[in-house]
């Protein structure tokens, strides 16, 4: 059965025609072409999928596209501003916090909502924070520091704005 | 993996849910947060004809002292609770065990009544349940209906919830001066299903003694289970560290873990001890003893 949906993805507004069994992950790569978002375990155990649905971050393989019926979803593309690095893109990069690539859109994603709902957070609760994003590469400690160097780029930036 | 083919229906308020559930038939099933049914779905563990989506039903989603009870909406996310100040300040017992539940991204999704209604043992929330002596509360064709938490777990994945019931609310008691309860599971990896984990909850008179305690366990049964021996030998005890370890005793006689990848009976029964006592310490603790 199909399904007409309506959403906001990274600001634009997008209606469709869903079938009731597709997930999230396969319209957002398949049908918008958009293949920033990886699909990882297929499980919900590894957090390659990850993207924001109304500001939370949620595992796409695990959530299906005609839910997200009327929600505002933000992926990896939709992060930076203007061609300059979001400040959790930028410590990835300066920091290392990747190797082969694979995990880092899901763990970006995952590490904005951390940052919302803590914007000062100790290693360890950077380490809770991302239990739910696998890397099998970088052993996640230039992971840990490229979300701290964001932390404080952010805390800067907050307190020049006001 | 894609999902068999099915039918999705979104319900509008809990009225509307019931009703698609009875002209449907017993082919549908509810999805609230959908982290249990959708990778079973996805693994063609259960192939429903039809889904009926009650995660958008308005007002199912709150936390609430009201009288004596503390009430939880149905779909209250686990996030949610995780992030609620009132839990975090005056029910530390579900922070220990949402903290281990999964990882925050499915914590946003899953809801306190979907990983109850799902019936599984091997979830964190049915041993809380059974230690803290909840009551469910289900609306369904012939009206509402309270379900103490004791005639709610039937079997593998089996609840006294009829096919057309909605879990619309869980009521645990409001914390008191002299309660205090913990949770702990030990896990392979964070976020994995529990190895073995142990509920406990209790409630102290003024002089100390134990009044009420409720010892529940995860993923060493085949259906959540309650360990009522080690339950009445502390009633009404002053609880010591020798009684804290026959307690722990009973709980790993009495609990029915099987080996599997997780580790063996016995070691499942060991940790079933140790964890009991740790708790029934934590709790005591709490409790301002």
């Amino acid at each position: 059965m199909k399904h007409e949906i309506t959403l906001k993805i990274n600001g634009q507004s997008v209606s469709a025609e869903v079938d009731s069994r597709l997930l999230l992950v396969h319209f957002i790569r398949e049908h918008l072409s958009m293949t920033g978002t990886h699909i990882g375990c297929d499980t919900s155990n590894c957090g390659a999928c990850t993207v924001l649905l109304d500001g939370k971050s949620i595992k796409s393989c695990t959530y299906l596209a005609v839910r997200a019926d009327g929600a505002e979803i933000t992926t990896i593309e939709g992060l930076a501003a203007e061609g300059t690095n979001h400040p959790i893109q930028q410590g990835f990069h300066d920091q290392h916090g990747l190797h082969c690539g694979f995990c880092t859109p899901g763990m970006i994603m995952r590490s904005v909502e951390l940052l919302k709902n803590n914007p000062n957070p100790t290693e360890e609760e950077i380490r809770w924070g991302i239990s739910g994003n696998l890397c099998r590469c970088t052993g996640y400690n230039n992971i840990v520091k490229a979300i701290q160097q964001a932390a404080g780029e952010m805390q800067k930036e907050k307190q020049t704005a006001v | 993996m894609i999902p068999a083919n099915f039918t999705y229906h979104r319900a509008h308020s809990v009225q509307d849910a019931i009703a698609l559930a009875e002209s449907l038939g017993e082919e549908a099933k509810y999805m609230s947060g959908g982290h249990s049914l959708l990778p079973m779905m996805k693994l063609r563990f259960a192939t429903p004809e039809h889904i009926i989506d009650i995660s958008k039903i308005e007002g199912l989603s709150f936390i609430k002292e009201e009288g004596d009870l503390l009430k939880i909406g149905g779909l209250t996310t686990q996030s949610e609770m995780e992030h609620s100040k009132l839990i975090r300040e005056k029910y530390p017992i579900f922070s220990d065990a949402i903290k281990l539940t999964a990882d925050p991204s499915v914590r946003n999704v899953g809801t306190m009544g979907g990983n109850i209604a799902h019936g599984d043992a091997a979830n964190d929330q049915p041993a809380l349940m059974l230690a803290m002596r909840a009551t469910i509360v289900a609306e369904g064709p012939e009206g509402r209906k309270t379900i103490p938490i004791d005639a709610f777990f039937h079997g593998f994945y089996m609840t006294a919830l009829e096919p057309a019931d909605v879990l619309v609310e869980i009521h645990v008691p409001k914390a008191k001066k002299r309660s205090g309860g913990a949770y702990y599971k030990m896990e392979r990896k964070v976020g994995d299903y529990a190895t073995a984990g142990v509920a406990v909850y209790l409630e102290l008179d003024d002089s100390g003694t134990c009044r009420e305690i409720g010892i529940g366990l995860t993923n060493v049964s085949a259906v959540p289970m309650r360990v009522d021996r080690a339950e009445d030998l502390l009633r009404g005890k002053k609880i010591t560290q020798d009684l804290m370890d026959q307690a722990g005793a009973m709980a790993a006689e009495d609990c029915e873990p099987t080996s599997d990848l997780r580790g063996s009976e016995a070691y499942k029964r060991s940790l079933v001890h140790t964890l009991t006592k740790r708790m029934l310490n934590k709790a005591l603790e709490r409790a301002g003893q």
